[in-house]
């Protein structure tokens, strides 16, 4: 479904992805592991379109959409739930939710909303607030849910579990297990390597902008490597 | 308070523009000189007047658009002032063009319902006052409604609040922006129809305008519609009382003290954004 080849971007004069390639095939789970500045929200933004890339091709679906706008991407089902939420938090939660599904041309954007309100119901609680009020892991659901009404094919997550009480990112977790059982495919960044590789079905480890290892969830739990690295074992 | 309703508008001009793309546009008061300068064309060219207005409001509103997509948008990236530059830069092109496609000469536009002043308790009041009030409170409610009731105009308040995440919700943010544009110019216009019966206008008009706007922004809070429409009203009051109490030739310096004022004191404004992070 997602093929990236080679890909390099930079943020000025310095370079932070030196060549990245990744595949996410239909229905699958793919997680990406890295530290801090690894590159890994840097590589999800320039599938979202939102990082000029200078190098390398991405492709969708067997197009390549590298001078896509973000929006025509979203439109085409890449939908991403950014790092730190980044919902409108002036706006009510019912807002965000229906600005979510923006691009859509179909009539079922009510019963999406709907069913958002009963996949999430503390967002159907609170409804007519407006999302800043929300706790940390509302907005997380709030921004997954709006993700969510674009109907996309491919789901980016972005550091889901991050700031988040360890029962609100059981949840995070639980949900993201959900969608996938759904057959949504799914490419999840996360600190938390321990909890998405056991949801993956395969990984790639990301270092200073080079993919370094890639195998199975299971083979990356078990690798040494990645073990002594990552998962502070 | 007419002149107020006026500052009002320019603010919220101004506003809009800054809110959905993070620019100053010191181009703001053009649109309100070519709202009056057009308008006036159109209808000493034999135009009803109600159609001259509107082809004036059409007019303005096409350059926002040309300002946005050949100055502000491929220079994206620049830094605040580089924009800052621009849009004066632009502004004073629109003015040059102004003056010599129209001309340079002072002009006025006839009362819309006659110039019989009426009283109301003591105090004259001059038709065109009212209409002018009840243009701005219009406008106001138009764009209230947009704002409140259309997805566009929520997408125009996320993309205000957060543009990258608007654009990975999918909303097509350069699109939003050029309404923005649209909106800010096309209500300047208005401003410009209404007040030119009262305040005549002339191709140089809009410079004084704009800063004045400006001053008006920053008095209710730079990037906040109400604040914007208050600090609107409130400079005009001020302006009145300098005039009536002191000397109408430090009328023009009140806006300036204001902006000093306000930003020394309370930068935020009246209705300034109160930063409030959840983490």
């Amino acid at each position: 479904m997602l093929a990236v080849s080679n890909l390099t971007s930079r943020y000025g004069r310095i370079e932070v992805l030196h060549g990245i390639s990744l595949e996410v095939r239909t229905g699958e789970v793919v997680t990406l592991v890295g530290s801090n500045g690894a590159g890994k929200s840097t590589l999800l933004r320039a599938i979202s379109g939102v990082q000029p890339v200078s190098s390398g091709s991405i492709m969708f679906d067997e197009q390549a959409i590298g001078k896509w706008r973000p929006h025509v991407r979203v439109a085409k089902g890449i939908a991403q739930v950014p790092e730190g939420r980044q919902i409108f938090t002036p706006l009510t939660v019912d807002e965000n939710l229906r600005l979510g599904g923006i691009t859509r041309r179909d009539d079922g954007v009510s019963a999406d909303l709907a069913e958002m309100y009963a996949m999430f119901p503390a967002l159907g609680e609170f409804r007519n607030k407006t999302a800043g009020t929300l706790s940390g892991g509302q907005q997380q659901m709030l921004a997954i849910g709006r993700a969510l009404m674009a109907r996309p094919k491919l789901l980016l997550l972005d550091e889901p579990s991050m700031g988040l009480a360890p029962v609100l990112v059981e949840q995070i977790f639980t949900t993201i297990g959900m969608l996938k059982a759904r057959g949504l495919t799914i490419l999840l960044v996360e600190q938390n390597a321990n909890a998405a590789l056991a949801i993956a079905d395969r990984g790639y480890v990301i270092e200073t902008g080079r993919i370094v290892t890639t195998g199975t969830g299971k083979e990356l739990l078990s690798d040494e490597r990645v073990r002594n690295a990552y998962l502070g074992l | 308070m007419t002149v107020g309703a006026i500052y009002a508008l320019v603010a919220l001009g101004f506003t809009l523009i800054y809110n959905s793309s993070d620019v100053a546009n010191f181009a703001q008061g053009e649109f309100v000189m070519l709202g009056g300068m057009v308008t006036f064309f159109g209808y000493a060219a034999g135009l009803p007047l109600f159609v001259a207005a509107v082809l004036a409001i059409v007019v303005a509103a096409v350059v926002g658009l040309l300002l946005y997509r050949l100055a502000i948008e491929p220079a994206r990236r620049a830094s605040p002032v580089t924009l800052i530059i621009i849009t004066i830069g632009a502004s004073i092109f629109i003015r040059g063009v102004t003056a010599i496609v129209l001309d340079k000469n002072f002009h006025s536009l006839p009362s819309f319902f006659g110039n019989e002043p009426f009283v109301i308790g003591g105090a004259t009041l001059l038709p065109q006052s009212l209409v002018v009030m009840f243009g701005v409170s219009l406008v106001l409610i138009a764009l209230w409604l947009f704002m409140s009731r259309t997805l566009r105009g929520k997408s125009l308040l996320a993309t205000a609040a957060n543009r990258t995440a608007a654009q990975l919700t999918g909303i097509n943010t350069r699109a939003v922006t050029s309404t923005a544009f649209v909106i800010s110019a096309a209500i300047g216009a208005i401003g410009g129809v209404l007040a030119t019966p009262i305040t005549l206008t002339y191709y140089d008009a809009g410079t004084l305008l704009a800063l004045k706007g400006f001053a008006a922004a920053v008095l209710g809070g730079m990037g906040n519609p109400l604040g914007a429409v208050v600090g609107g009203l409130v400079l005009g009051l001020l302006e009145q009382f300098s005039a009536g109490y002191l000397s109408s030739q430090y009328k023009d310096a009140v806006a300036f003290i204001v902006i000093l004022l306000v930003l020394f004191t309370m930068p935020q404004g009246l209705f300034g954004a109160k930063s409030v992070e959840r983490v």
